[in-house]
């Protein structure tokens, strides 16, 4: 790591020495763009951000393969940020001062994009959330994007799922008071029902990391309903639904790309029959695009099948080589206002268009577990 | 009516768990005078075990759910002799403020060992006993739910009859009553403290497959929030009191159930720790305890 | 002027200075350095309750939680309305800062009053359990107050934290601390803490000293928190959980319960440490277990537990002799 000192130099053969010195590190830069990439790569959510880190890899490797941009490779340098709050903060900091990155990719959990997100845009370095779905995101500053819907088009789509198609009236809500998305998500959904004439006879709530439900549980079946709308993540409402069977509640339980995991199913199994949740993303979608990307994925990560935060993830880093491409530069301003005008960018994840709040107008896919088993129902255009 | 009978049947299958547990606390104060941090990861290292061994047994069986048991039970009475012989002997006669931070080490190095170990996802843990759900006039009783009670019930008189019907447990008294004495009168107190760890521990191991056959998802942190209130309950029965560590666990479960349903849900870790201090503000020796003067 | 003093303004100088040539030095650098401070405040103020006072408490992110909390509100809602839409000169933002911390502090020892109060007749397992307790139900309080960001947290607050105002707190508290140790307080600490009984029987008012302890500790605690607040600029109620308080806990024991240079040193080691060894960091809270586990049984007055202010004086001594 080089020590830059601004001293003056005193004598002319020092200063170009000094400036060769100077300028050699420079010249190394010239090699590779530094792309820096926050994620929870261990701890609880680590499921999310090994996802989106694969996803993001394989596009990077893809575009290196084919020559890079600019005529330069792309070089991505990660942190983890182990699903612990204030992590996410430093390691931004981190790449920014030390790895002197040109842009910042990440994070899939709404609360850890907030932390970082403040840093990112104090020092003017472009920020793609790949799955970050709370409004405020973006809200914290120009350089600040995202690559997926929000949650009041999230929580619009499930609200008129629930009344439209399951025909329901009386829909309860569980969701979780600690964390950013939850919270969101319920109250984006409340707002909508609500306004179209549904009725929410009950809100529970839960603490991430508790595992008995059946207090709330057992309120929601005393008070009836037709559907249960849980916007929390899978590790909780896996167990929600699987104690609802247990206590003899039927009705359908809804959910939101939180609940998207592989262990989703491996925790409640057939309980989960009858559910839905909205996500961004189907590998059995049969648009051409998604079906390259899963074969490309499945090639490159062992017969893995890719989730939402994959292709999200893969979808970030396609959208940010795109726009410098347009800027012909990966100077931080230029680079910002190539990203804004990003318009019908065709990834895995659907047609991407950044608008004036920096956030992507995408459709919603509707997934649906059937015999175990998730099932592609449909797609919501915005 | 009917949402209150449930919930009274949920608070205690929480509350038995929460016994199970407790017991294990309330039984190595009583021996060693303090706190075993790391009882609440040996209730963790309990499920794990039970969650590889009950992956190669048939599930939804009884005896196949008890043979989990039996081997975490098992596994977690050897850890937990081992980590009485090799961490907590040496400190013994020390003061006791060195053994409680020994004590916080050890349950921090066994919750981020594990998260090394085992990840720290959550994983699903197999269904080792059959999975039904018996109706009952509108009341719906899971299976799992009633295996816990009876296991719980049933663990708690096997420890009854060993503390005051057995040898070894006429011993435990002894040595939690005056540790000198004891010695004088022959008895081994390095066997008996052992013996005291392994079956504390062993009931937490059953109370970690239990509470696992509950809340199918465990992680290496599992143990960090029940531990708490186990320990809460025990000192609201009494610490160092067996029959109060099962009262208290019931009284904590039932509130906490009710609270969980309530408006104040989102208060509900507050709860118990708010308990506590208003028990150890106002009635120190807790519901069953009796007041011990300190002698100078 | 007494020596302390000398040294207190000194310190405040120096910091003063760094700060201001801070541009010149790497921003990752200064990161640490500022994080370094903060952990000097906490460790300083935990082991004023724990080591000098005996009062072995687990739950000092409560109170840092308290001042982070109290310190970012006064910034964020009373900032745009006192120093105008412009963001007001420096100085003005600078004195707005220190009211804010100050209010936190303020807050945050309150809060060390009501903690200390209760656990004024507990000792040993039990007081630690419910300052354990206090701790987390704070932790619960500020997740269900929404007007602070609630279970989402606190963000958009403003960067105010530079080295100056860390470290000169830093420099602030080991004064405070110290000058509290030395006076008739420390004698009444020590005394609570060797033996309480002994204490009250030579008419000791171990209660006075113990609320001392909690309130000096916490008031620190709460500065510490908006220093924090204003360094990370988002704070969450689950980052001042138990861990956090262990973690401090951690370099009050590795330095030497009741050994403030000690403790000062165990906080720079363990701040820098986790930086040093980011790429291994998965390892971190193992290794810091088993040094818990292994100092107990190897040497459980810690790590950095020397008489310090022997060895400063023997090398005063030797490096300028014949004076003594």
């Amino acid at each position: 790591m080089t020590h830059d000192t601004h001293r003056f130099p005193r004598r002319p053969l020092q200063a170009l020495a000094l400036a060769v010195c100077l300028a050699l590190p420079a010249l190394r830069a010239q090699d590779t763009i530094k792309v820096g990439e926050y994620a929870s790569l261990t701890g609880k959510e680590a499921s999310f951000g090994q996802s989106s880190h694969k996803g993001i890899t394989m596009a990077f490797e893809q575009i290196n393969a084919a020559g890079g941009v600019l005529g330069r490779k792309v070089e991505l340098i990660t942190e983890d940020d182990q699903t612990v709050p204030g992590q996410s903060a430093t390691a931004a900091k981190k790449l920014i001062a030390r790895e002197k990155v040109i842009a910042l990719l990440g994070e899939v959990s709404s609360g850890r994009s907030l932390e970082a997100a403040p840093i990112a845009q104090a020092n003017r370095v472009p920020m793609i959330a790949p799955a970050a779905t709370n409004p405020k995101v973006t809200q914290v500053g120009s350089y600040i994007f995202r690559v997926c819907f929000i949650d009041p088009f999230q929580g619009t789509v499930m609200a008129k799922f629930a009344g439209g198609e399951l025909k329901a009236h009386r829909v309860a809500v569980i969701s979780s008071v600690s964390n950013a998305y939850s919270v969101g998500l319920a109250k984006y959904f409340r707002e909508k029902f609500t306004a179209d004439g549904g009725v929410i006879p009950v809100e529970q709530k839960y603490s991430e990391g508790d595992k008995d439900f059946r207090a709330q549980l057992t309120a929601v079946r005393a008070a009836g309903c037709d559907a249960v709308f849980v916007p929390g993540y899978y590790t909780e409402a896996a167990l929600i639904v699987r104690q609802a069977r247990e206590l003899g509640i039927t009705v359908p339980f809804l959910g939101g790309d939180g609940w998207v995991s592989d262990e989703l199913l491996q925790i409640a199994g057939d309980s989960l029959n009858g559910c839905f949740y909205s996500t961004h993303f189907a590998a059995e979608n049969n648009s051409d695009s998604v079906r390259r990307f899963v074969a490309d994925y499945k090639a490159r990560w062992e017969g893995e099948t890719p989730d939402a935060f994959a292709a999200l993830g893969y979808d970030a880093a396609g959208v940010l080589v795109d726009a410098i491409r347009r800027a012909g530069t990966t100077d931080g301003p230029r680079l910002r206002d190539a990203l804004a005008a990003t318009t019908h960018f065709n990834g895995a994840t659907g047609d991407t268009t950044i608008d004036s709040n920096r956030d992507a107008s995408k459709p919603a896919t509707i997934i649906a577990i059937r015999d175990g088993k998730l099932a592609f129902l449909e797609t919501v255009a915005p | 009516m009917s949402e209150f009978l449930q919930q009274l049947i949920n608070g205690l299958s929480l509350g038995a768990i929460y016994a199970l547990i407790a017991l294990g606390y309330t039984m190595v104060y009583g021996v060693l005078r303090f706190i075993n941090f790391a009882h609440s990861d040996v209730f963790m290292v309990g499920a794990f075990i039970g969650y590889y061994v009950g992956k190669h047994l048939p599930h939804g069986t009884v005896w196949g759910g008890l043979l989990t048991m039996a081997a975490a039970m098992a596994g977690c009475a050897v850890l937990g002799m081992l980590i009485e012989r090799l961490v907590y002997r040496p400190l013994r006669g020390g003061p006791t403020l060195n053994v409680l931070i020994t004590a916080i080490g050890m349950s921090l190095f066994l919750e981020y060992a594990g998260q090394l170990g085992f990840g720290a996802t959550p994983r699903a843990f197999p269904a080792v006993f059959p999975t039904k759900v018996i109706e009952y006039h509108g009341l719906i009783v899971s299976m799992n739910q009633v295996i816990v009670i009876g296991v719980a019930a049933a663990l708690m008189v096997g420890l009854e009859f060993t503390v005051f019907r057995t040898k070894i447990g006429t011993a435990m008294r002894a040595v939690a009553l005056n540790p000198g004495a004891a010695q004088l009168v022959g008895i081994n107190i390095d066997v008996v403290i052992s013996f005291t760890f392994g079956l504390g521990s062993a009931l937490a191991g059953a109370g970690g497959v239990l509470y696992a056959v509950n809340y199918p998802s465990i992680d290496p942190l599992m143990g960090v929030v029940p531990g708490m209130k186990a320990f809460v309950a025990a000192v609201l029965g009494g610490i160092g009191n067996i029959p109060g560590a099962a009262l208290g666990a019931l009284i904590l479960g039932m509130v906490e159930t009710f609270v969980d349903g309530s408006r104040w849900s989102t208060y509900k870790d507050a709860i118990a720790f708010t308990i506590l201090i208003a028990i150890l503000l106002f009635r120190p020796a807790g519901l069953l305890g009796r007041m011990t003067s300190e002698k100078v | 002027m007494p020596k302390h003093i000398i040294a207190l303004v000194l310190a405040v100088l120096a910091s003063f200075g760094l700060s201001y040539y801070s541009d010149r030095i790497d921003p990752y650098f200064l990161d640490v350095l500022t994080g370094v401070g903060i952990n000097v405040i906490l460790a300083v103020s935990l082991n004023l309750v724990n080591g000098y006072a005996g009062q072995f408490s687990l739950g000092h992110a409560g109170f840092m939680s308290v001042g982070a909390y109290l310190s970012a509100a006064v910034t964020i809602l009373l900032g745009p309305r006192l120093l105008g839409a412009d963001g007001g000169t420096s100085v003005q933002q600078g004195l707005l800062f220190l009211a804010a911390l100050l209010a936190g502090g303020t807050a945050a020892a309150v809060a060390g009053l009501a903690v200390g109060i209760p656990s004024l007749r507990l000792k040993g397992d039990y007081l630690a359990l419910v300052t354990l307790g206090f701790g987390e139900i704070i932790r619960v309080v500020f997740q269900n107050v929404d007007s602070l960001g609630g279970a989402l947290g606190l963000n958009g607050i403003p960067n105010y934290t530079t080295v100056f105002w860390v470290f000169s707190f830093a420099a602030l508290t080991i004064f405070t601390v110290t000058c509290l140790v030395r006076s008739t307080y420390g004698r009444g600490f020590l005394a609570t803490r060797d033996d309480e009984i002994a204490s009250e029987a030579v008419g000791l008012n171990t209660t006075r000293y113990k609320i001392v302890a909690f309130v000096v500790g916490a008031f620190f605690a709460g500065i510490a928190g908006g220093l924090y607040g204003h360094f990370k600029l988002t704070i969450t109620p689950t980052g001042f959980d138990f861990t956090k308080s262990i973690e401090i806990v951690v370099m009050v024991i590795l330095g030497g319960m009741g050994n403030t240079p000690g403790v000062i040193l165990a906080a720079i080691l363990l701040t820098i440490l986790p930086e040093i060894l980011r790429s291994v960091d998965q390892y971190r809270m193992v290794l810091y277990s088993l040094l818990l586990i292994a100092l107990m049984l190897v040497r459980p007055k810690g790590l950095f537990n020397f008489d310090y202010a022997a060895i400063a004086s023997r090398l005063w001594r030797r490096m300028a002799p014949g004076r003594s």
